[in-house]
């Protein structure tokens, strides 16, 4: 699924890597928890989660995750945002809840890690 | 040949954790180390940043590339840990609400660390602090 699907599908506006918005993605997880996603063994997921915190970006960058959702209207701040441009990241918020976002996303064929 | 990093790191500054593993993650991909053994060495090692962070006053990392071989040793002066097994169990953690709010304390840490890593070894003493040594071999 494309980053310009996702983007459509879930109501969302872009907040950088918008040169990326034809990024395939096959595979996404949706958590609050960082430590989770740090045991994950896949690469190049999709990530949706409620938390708007740096730490979200450098849990990426060691997991190898380029992409992100930020779901429930979170407000992640300009700093965070330079971050991620500068990691080469796409972020996207959305203001649907986790379980509505990860609901449309699986409906729609993309698929869960596990 | 031998590369090394040094990082000091400051209990309870969470908007600078990660800042080490991030430049390591940059400095291993510039030696063509294989992406999988960097991936599972930063991801430890990001582990073991944010556990100094989260419950230490202070401490240091250091990195060491050689040939076939990288070398982590994470050094804080903090509490210590008066149970390393009770704390290699996953689940176990005595993170405190705001590390909780960052989206770590869960307890899974130290397992990742060992799951990750292809050698841990963690020594404490309550009171001083804890030294954990890992290696990844390539």
């Amino acid at each position: 699924m494309k980053i310009e699907k996702i983007i459509q599908l879930l109501d969302a506006k872009m907040l950088c890597g918008h040169h990326r918005i034809s990024d395939e993605i096959s595979n996404a997880f949706s958590s609050d928890l960082m430590s989770d996603v740090l045991t994950l063994d896949a690469e190049n997921i999709l990530l949706l989660t409620g938390l708007a915190n740096v730490q979200i970006i450098r849990t990426a960058e060691v997991a190898d995750i380029h992409h992100l959702v930020i779901v429930r209207n979170k407000k992640i701040t300009n700093d965070i945002v330079e971050l991620a441009t500068e990691l080469n990241m796409v972020i996207i918020e959305s203001p649907y809840s986790m379980y509505k976002a990860s609901g449309i996303l699986y409906a729609n064929g993309l698929n869960p890690i596990y | 040949m031998t590369t090394e990093l040094k990082f000091n790191i400051e209990g309870g500054d969470f908007d600078k954790a990660g800042i080490a593993s991030s430049a390591t993650k940059k400095v291993l991909k510039q030696l063509s180390i294989d992406p999988k053994v960097v991936k599972r060495m930063v991801v430890a090692l990001y582990e073991g940043e944010v556990n100094i962070v989260a419950h230490t006053y202070r401490g240091e990392i250091t990195v060491s590339v050689t040939d076939h071989r990288i070398l982590a040793i994470l050094k804080d002066e903090g509490p210590g840990i008066a149970n390393i097994k009770r704390a290699m169990l996953e689940g176990f953690s005595t993170a405190s609400p705001k590390v909780r709010q960052m989206g770590f304390g869960a307890g899974m840490g130290l397992p990742n660390m060992k799951k990750n890593a292809d050698h841990l070894h963690v020594e404490s003493t309550p009171g001083v602090g804890t030294i954990v040594t890992m290696t990844f071999d390539f």
